[in-house]
This record gives structure tokens, sequence and C-alpha cells, in this order.
């Protein structure tokens, strides 16, 4: 059973479901995927297809028709697959939550394992995110 | 029989290949990463990922056939079987069977096949894209891929024994110091380069564009088989070169040396071109490869 937990927390397969956001979250995103911050040293890859995701990247505030999309999408992927929510729209909808195209939060919808603050995060605050997705995964089996 | 399982399963077989494939793997992502100046993931992260798919869910999509499950387990089988044998031939070249260069061109042919019925039994729309790009690429590459072939086996005087390309070659010089074996060479190199999906060649996949294509529908263990089978083919096809072209001693440093030097060459040229369309990749290897193996098989039959 470790050794599953092990491998999973290593090489963590992520799939970017851009959900409505403004953008910044996802520019930040690829951020951590360039040289600089080189997020592959920890086994972290963008994967293309969802069948291979084993974190499902979310960011921006869920509305009329990306909540249902979010929805497919998470059934889609293999489990066990884990939700980290990046930005504050994700998060918890911020300035949009009184929105008349904004129906409910991220985590009404989907269950999100981590959350990551910040409109956008710094690719720092997204990899100390990453960080605690693993330590939770690790503390929960 | 204990003997022949052994080989298949072990030694220089199934378990061999795999490991030293997914090694080779590793090697190959460290150096990619160090010329994108970056530090890279951990040599054995190959077998992490291996491991963690194999612990996933297996996703059949709604409606997919039967051979959705079965083909990455044909394309596995088949490079083992052609890893054994060239393998065994490499260890002991008086042992190799008639014809078995032939046997192993089939069973090169296997994993893009098992590829495409397997993505075409997905039911997914990009799979299919990804299938029939496959199909197109192998019916460029395998001209001359087999053009070479000839070549060297005009070369070793009709030989079609592995065992007996290379007997000839320890006692008259490397395939690889002439210049129709050099030809030869760089085509079928570049045939292997596209074999493996490598980038250039890798409009099957195509992560950026068709969402890695062909692969898309498979998760868990299955992907993981296919994954293997790119590792087993990482692990053969530098030893069939070597064997074809390159092998002078049985000396196992120099060898490794060889074996290294390839996949050097592998990783360049992934690293250093973008990745061609389709008709681009046609075009490119029934043109100037094919012209360049042609021109190989010509001077080997006038003996150069
Ligand atoms: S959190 Fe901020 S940066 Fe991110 S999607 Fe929302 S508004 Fe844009």
């Amino acid at each position: 059973m470790s050794l599953k937990i092990n491998a999973l927390t290593k090489s963590l397969w992520v799939f970017h479901a851009a959900c409505s956001p403004c953008n910044n979250c996802d520019i930040e995103i690829l951020d951590v995927l360039t040289p600089r911050f080189d997020a592959e040293r920890f086994g972290i890859v963008l994967v293309g297809s969802v069948r291979h995701a084993d974190v499902l990247l979310v960011t921006g505030v869920p509305n009329m028709k990306t909540k249902d999309t979010i929805k497919a999408l998470h059934a889609q992927a293999p489990k066990p697959c884990l939700v980290v929510a990046v930005g504050g729209c994700a998060c918890g909808r911020v300035m949009f939550r009184d929105s008349y195209n904004s129906p409910c939060d991220l985590d009404e919808i989907i269950p999100v394992d981590a959350y990551i603050p910040g409109c956008p995060p710094k690719p720092e605050a997204i990899l100390a995110g990453v960080i605690k997705l693993i330590n939770k995964v690790k503390g929960k089996e | 029989m204990i003997r022949n399982l052994f080989d298949f399963l072990v030694f220089p077989g199934f378990l061999t290949a795999i490991f030293v494939g997914l090694l080779t793997g590793g090697i190959d992502r460290v150096v990619t990463a160090r010329i994108q100046w970056r530090k890279g993931p951990p040599l054995f992260q190959n077998f992490i990922d291996i491991i963690k798919l194999s612990a996933k869910e297996i996703i059949i999509p709604a409606g997919a056939r039967f051979t959705f499950l079965l083909s990455p387990f044909f394309g596995l089988l088949a490079v083992s079987l052609a890893a054994a044998i060239i393998g065994r031939a490499l260890i002991n070249p008086l042992e190799s069977f008639l014809g078995d260069v032939i046997v192993i061109l089939y069973l090169l042919g296997i994993p893009a096949i098992a590829l495409i019925i397997g993505a075409s039994s997905s039911r997914n729309p990009l799979a299919s894209v990804g299938a029939s790009r496959e199909m197109k690429l192998m019916l460029a590459y395998e001209l001359p891929f087999i053009i070479s072939l000839i070549t060297v086996i005009v070369k070793s005087k009709g030989a079609l024994h592995l065992g007996s390309i290379i007997n000839y070659q320890v006692n008259n010089g490397a395939n690889l110091y002439s210049f129709s074996g050099a030809l030869a060479f760089i085509c079928m190199l570049l045939c292997a380069h596209a074999k493996l999906g490598f980038v250039p060649f890798d409009v099957a996949e195509a992560e950026q564009e068709i969402m890695a294509g062909a692969m898309i529908e498979y998760s868990g263990l299955a992907l993981a088989l296919f994954k293997l089978t790119k590792a087993v083919l990482l692990y053969l096809l530098p030893l069939f070169l070597i064997g074809l072209f390159w092998f002078t001693n049985a000396n196992l440093f120099v060898f490794i040396g060889k074996f290294l030097v390839i996949i050097v060459l592998f990783v360049l040229i992934k690293n250093t071109n973008p990745r061609l369309r389709i008709d681009q990749a046609i075009k490119f290897f029934w043109g100037p490869v094919t012209i360049c193996a042609l021109a190989g098989l010509g001077l080997a039959i006038l003996g150069y």
C-alpha cells in the first residue's frame, strides 16, 4: 500500500483544467514548468489527456457552462485522482461570489484536496501547495 | 524449453529489456533536462511512473471493443520476443536461426500496429487521428528501413542470420566503416527514431495538438504497458543497430559505450528538432532518406 502511495506522490501527472479563469493563474502554472522552477524535478509532468492525470489543477470560477464540464472531467479521470484549486477564484470565488453567472463554489461540485490562494498565486506558492498536497496524501494512509 | 523461457522472460528478454529500457529512458529525460538548463527528474523516475500507473484504475471508454485492452499486450510480447532473439544472437552468434533478421523486421512492426488497433477501438476522434498518423508514419519509415536492411544483407554476402552478419563483421570489419554501411546506418537510425516516436516524428502522440493522440483513452496498467513497449524498443533498437552495423568484438565495455553513443545520437536528434507535420515526415522518409538508402544499396552491390 505504501509503495503505491509513495509512487503516486513521486510522480504526479498534472492535468490543467481551466474552469473559466482570467488566464493569469494558468500563466503562473506554466511558470512552474519552466526551467527556473522545473517541476519535473519532483516527477511532475503536464499531461494532455485526463485519462493519464493524477491531479486536476483547477483554475477559475465555475460558471453555468463549466460547472457540468468540470464534474464530467473529474468523473473521466482514473482514481485515485486528486484535485487542487489554484487561485482565489477556485478557492472561494472571491469577488465573483455575487455574479449572476456563478452558481456555486468549486468544492461544492467536486471534492478538493488542496487550496492554493492568491490572485494569481506565485510559482513558489504553487510548489508549496503541491508539497502540502503530497503531505496530505501521505498522512491520510 | 526452460532455457528458451528463461531467454524470453529474464535475460536477454523481457525483464532485462524493461530494466535497461526504463533506465535508458531515465538517462534520456535527465540529459534532455540538462540541455534545457534544468535539473530534471531523478534517474529512476520512469520506474516510479510505471509502478504508479499499474496501481491506478483502468477506464474502458463506453463502446470500446475488446481489442482495446488486448493490443497493449500484443505490442509488449512482440518486442520482448524480438529483444530475446537479438540478445541471444549478440551473446552467441552461432545460435541464431535462419531468417531471424526477417522475423525481427516483422516483430518490430507489431508495436505500431498494436497502437493503431488499440487507438481505433477506443472510439475517440483524437485517437483515430493519432492512429491514422501512426499508420502513415509507419508506411513512410518501413521503406527505407527495409532497404537499409537489404544493404546489410548484401554486404554480408547474402547472410540472413543475424549471427552470420555479426560473424562477418568480426572477421571483415564493421559494416559502419564503409560508404554503403555508413549511409544505411544513418537511414536506419532515422527510421529507428521514428519507430520510437521521438520528437521530430512524434506526430502520432503530439501532446500539444491532439493530446497524446493514439494513447488518449488509455489509463492505468494499459498505459503502463505502452510505456513499457516504448522502453523495450529503446533497449532493442540500439542493440539491433549495433548488431547490424557496428559489432567488432564481444567486449562488454566497448559494447555499452556503443549503446550509449547511439542513445546520445537519439537524444541529440530529439532535442534539436521541432516536430514535423505528418506530410513533411512522409516527404522526408520517402524523399531524402529513401534516396540515401538506395544509394547505400547501390554502393553495397558495387562492393564499396
Ligand atoms: S484567482 Fe485571480 S488570477 Fe486567478 S483566475 Fe481568478 S482572478 Fe484570475
